[in-house]
């Protein structure tokens, strides 16, 4: 009963005040045959000393980043993250604020969530940024009824099979009682040939949806891929990595009209999935259409210039089943973050950031590919991941690495049955070169036995089976 | 003293080669960017984001933070949203490496401890509820609703029923119960109220036939009150084929002392951020979760956490599932947060959270119903709505202009002019972490207020920053970033 303030001396008085004769008794509306006549089945309380102890030691049954070195990415990374983005988001003025609804008492949060918006609108070279979505996957769903709303066209969305598959098994969902079809466009070499595009867009296509750079690490043609759409008068969806900004052109430089993507990389821990960021920004045509919730600039009674939360007439609050999204609650804290990160790189820290990112993936590509057998699984550009064919059944490979104090890389055949032979590998500009060459080193021991063994057969063992150990 | 040292942005801040955060030297051998990636891929600049030193930034971003109001500084009576403590050993224990450090997709065996939490979590879950089976996986409370409702449209699809494309949905409603129907291919229809504030159940029945998939409920209602005829409304709806689903919204009022399930809900959401104290964040993150009825189950979205014999693992092999509402697994933060909470309240505090909400809702109410009305009854479970239609009327002093001086008192504002069904809406929830004192103080500046000056109070709050932005010029002219002349 830690958080409760009332004493039995409170609880009388209040009683009395009530005219109540016990708290029960204030439950009479709930008829009695409907009233649980048991405690809760749930484990008994604990101390704070007792929840600490137990706490530790369920962290520690797992293995974090922190103690085995990090190579996973496919959309959620280990980079660093600068002492202060915590020390701010760790004012409790902010991370226990509700939705700054009453500007007069939300100011610190409204402007944060401006600069955020502005900040958001410098990364990507779009017009117009919004205050944050849940995460990645739902971002591309938000963005593409963003679409099928401007262009009027509910025949069929086309979505690269290089898109992170968690995002394209999310836009399937939400639009999976809609009228609108998704088709995917098969990726068998890493990326999305704009033939293979203009071969299938039509006049009811309402968008194209690319990840650049993709699931795979590659990067897309996206400019061609950019043209290829609009020449339909299909909007151009992109997912973009945040970090590979740093270099990269930006989506509003090749074309994009609504960007999109998980913005975990900006400050935000990996916490095993979330809370995350989803970043949605567009141009400015496209901005009444526009999902969750907005902040502008304005002036009070006295002339001072101040923000809200504004053009709400979008949302669901206000237009109900007409809204443009349901969405209400977003990720404002994950926003916050995300602000004081970009802020804190600047654009010199931000590019110096992504070259660490390319370099140390690029040294690690050229260091695992050294081990006979160990080949690219594609061969084009990419920036901080890539994919490797092992010669060997790869699950019990990333066993043997995670045994050596390695989260080695990603089955893909988890995902793609055709790539159950290949591994995803990131390297953040936390990655050292000791640990680089250690999981190199790791991973010619883990083949060395094999090679002689067993090959896997392609497309050998289901997906489920093998995600299921 | 000027209290606020900077209001200045921070594009406005910045001074060309200022730096805040150095990289290390890279330690391979490096090529250059030009050899690794084509040119046509290449920004020429980076992009043009402000440059400042730690020491602005952290300035900055202080002062930012003073100037909001927070349940760490200010009472925060805003119904619905359930503002209560967010105790700091839940921060510190969500921080630990070994809960903050995990990688999604790591393999289940190296992530054994979270996946046992997660699984409990499940469990407890579907105890509190009533029900039989719980996904963690929706982002919050709205996206939990639009998973159930996909969830109920393949149930029926399965079933051969494809005729149900309706969703009742009561007029006292929130907005995302609409929006999320919309999106899960549903037609949404209103069902109204009746004179105290409940189901309309003649409006009910007129509109309930074999086109109804599902009837949403938020009970206790919008307006606090447990609706009396809520087993007769589970029968009728379930006479007719359809489905019951919750909007856990209110569930702050009823753990441990009655449950969905056992009311006839067959699908519900929680608001792990409301009920079981996740921090807000200025407007997230939350966590809504949804527990299901053992036939909808094999609908629910994949993964779901399953004990077997070699320790706990990610089910994916859900062939009916709806699939994915989102990437990864949940927002665990919150889940975390929902878990630590419930851990230490046990079966025994969990009830008494309850208790206590609607003992503080209704000494409150007990407080001020003489002075503002409330319109439907003078009980109430963990809210109540009260009404500034008198005061609108004898001196033209509306809800809003109270709560903004309420501002100045030092409370954050009820909810306003929600639900839209009680006209001049003050919606009031002080939570059980509050105390009689805080109560009797904030019910005696409701009272004040009303009898102050109507000019000072349409000129209010007086005490802040700033007063009464024009949200009209924000509307009609946005400006939603900061711009360089």
């Amino acid at each position: 009963m830690s958080y409760i303030v009332n004493t039995p001396d409170d609880q009388r008085a209040m009683l009395q005040a009530i005219g109540a004769a016990s708290t029960p008794d204030l439950f009479q509306n709930i008829p009695a045959t409907l009233r649980l006549d048991r405690p809760l089945a749930v484990p008994e309380a604990l101390s704070e000393m007792e929840l600490t102890s137990r706490v530790h030691e369920l962290a520690g049954a797992n293995r974090s980043a922190a103690d085995a070195v990090c190579f996973l990415g496919g959309g959620a990374y280990d980079h660093f993250i600068p002492a202060l983005v915590d020390a701010v988001a760790g004012r409790s003025e902010f991370y226990t604020a509700y939705t700054p609804y009453q500007a007069e008492a939300s100011q610190g949060s409204l402007q944060a969530f401006f600069e955020f918006q502005t900040l958001i609108c410098q990364l990507t070279g779009m017009d117009v940024a919004n205050a944050s979505l849940y995460e990645g996957g739902s971002a591309v769903a938000e963005a593409v009824f963003m679409a099928t709303a401007a262009t009027g066209r509910h025949g069929k969305v086309l979505v690269a099979e290089s898109v992170h598959p968690d995002y394209r098994r999310t836009l399937r969902t939400y639009l999976a009682n809609l009228e609108p079809r998704v088709e995917t466009l098969p990726t068998p070499d890493g990326f999305l040939n704009p033939d293979d595009l203009r071969r299938v867009i039509d006049d009811q296509t309402a968008c194209v949806v690319v990840q650049h750079p993709n699931f795979f690490g590659c990067l897309e043609e996206v400019e061609e891929l950019a043209q290829a759409a609009h020449d339909r008068g299909a909007l151009f969806v992109v997912s973009y990595d945040p970090i590979s900004l740093g270099l990269l052109k930006r989506p509003g430089q090749y074309g994009a009209d609504v960007a999109v993507a998980e913005g975990q990389c900006l400050g935000n821990p990996m916490t095993y999935g979330g809370p995350y960021l989803g970043l949605l920004s567009c141009r400015e045509q496209f901005l009444r259409r526009m999902p969750g919730r907005l902040v502008g600039q304005t002036v009070d009674r006295n002339g001072k210039r101040c923000w809200v939360l504004t053009l709400q007439t979008r949302e669901q609050h206000i237009r109900r089943e007409k809204a443009t999204s349901n969405i209400c609650t977003n990720q404002g804290l994950m926003a916050l973050k995300a602000a004081v990160y970009l802020a804190a790189l600047g654009p010199q820290g931000l590019r110096e950031t992504a070259e660490l990112c390319l370099r140390k993936a690029h040294y690690a590509a050229d260091a695992l590919t050294v081990i006979p057998e160990v080949r690219p699984r594609f061969s084009r550009p990419f920036f901080k991941e890539f994919t490797l064919r092992i010669p060997a059944p790869v699950p019990d490979v990333l066993a043997m690495l995670l045994a050596e104090g390695y989260h080695g890389g990603l089955h893909l055949g988890r995902w793609l049955p055709g790539l159950d032979d290949s591994i995803s590998v990131a390297v953040t500009e936390k990655r050292t070169r000791a640990e680089i060459n250690g999981l190199t080193a790791a991973l010619a021991k883990a083949l060395a036995p094999v090679s002689r063994r067993q090959r896997p057969e392609p497309g050998r063992g289901r997906t489920i089976a093998l995600e299921s150990r | 003293m000027e209290k606020y040292q900077s209001t200045a942005l921070l594009f406005e801040m910045s001074r060309p080669g200022r730096r805040c955060t150095r990289l290390p030297t890279c330690d391979v051998p490096a090529s250059e960017t030009k050899a690794l990636l084509p040119a046509s891929a290449l920004a020429e600049a980076p992009p043009p984001l402000p440059e400042l030193a730690e020491i602005d930034l952290v300035r900055h971003f202080v002062n930012l933070s003073t100037k909001n109001m927070a349940i760490d500084t200010n009472f925060y009576p805003l119904g619905s949203c359930t503002m209560k403590y967010n105790p700091k050993r839940h921060e510190r224990l969500a921080a630990l490496p070994g809960l903050a450090d995990l990688h999604p997709l790591q393999s289940d065996a190296s992530a054994q401890g979270i996946l046992e939490i997660l699984w409990e979590m499940q469990n407890i879950l579907a105890e509190i509820a009533g029900l039989d089976a719980v996904s963690l996986q929706p982002a919050a409370g709205a996206q939990g609703e639009l998973t159930a409702l996909l969830v109920a449209h393949s149930y029926f699809r399965d079933r051969g029923q494809e005729e149900r494309t309706r969703v009742l949905i009561p007029d006292s409603a929130h907005g995302t119960n609409p929006a999320s129907a919309a999106i899960a291919g549903f037609e949404a229809v209103s069902i109204k109220s009746n004179a105290r504030g409940l189901v309309d159940l003649a409006d009910l029945k007129a509109k309930l036939d074999g086109r109804a998939a599902v009837f949403m409920i938020t009970n206790p209602n919008t307006l606090g009150l447990f609706d009396p005829q809520i087993a007769e409304i589970t029968e009728l709806v379930h006479g007719q084929g359809a489905l019951v689903y919750l909007d856990g919204a209110n569930m702050n009022a009823i753990l441990g002392v009655t449950r969905p399930g056992d009311f006839g809900v067959d699908m519900m959401h929680y608001n792990v951020h409301k009920t079981f104290t996740g921090p807000h964040g200025a407007g997230g993150p939350g966590a809504g979760p949804i527990a299901v009825r053992e036939p909808l189950a094999p609908f629910l979205p994949a993964p779901i956490v399953v004990k077997g014999d070699g320790g706990f693992r990610l089910d994916h092999d859900r062939p009916k599932s709806i699939g994915r509402v989102r990437s990864f697994f949940g927002n665990i933060g919150i889940l975390l947060r929902g878990w630590f909470y419930i851990r230490t309240l046990g079966p025994a505090g969990l009830r008494a959270v309850s208790e206590n909400a609607v003992l503080n809702a209704n000494y409150l109410l007990s407080r001020i119903k003489g002075i503002y009305e409330v319109p439907h009854g003078d009980r109430c479970m963990h809210e109540f709505v009260a009404s500034a239609k008198r005061l609108r009327r004898e001196r033209g002093v509306s809800a809003m202009e109270v709560c903004k001086r309420l501002l100045d008192f030092g409370y954050h504002a009820p909810t306003v002019y929600f639900p839209l069904v009680v006209p001049e809406a003050l919606m009031i929830e002080p939570t059980e972490t509050e105390s009689k004192e805080t109560l009797d103080a904030f019910a005696d500046a409701l009272i004040r207020i009303q009898g102050e000056d109507a000019d000072f109070l349409q000129q209010a709050p007086h005490t802040l920053g700033i007063s009464r932005p024009d949200e009209v010029r924000a509307a009609r002219q946005p400006i939603l970033r900061w711009k360089p002349q």
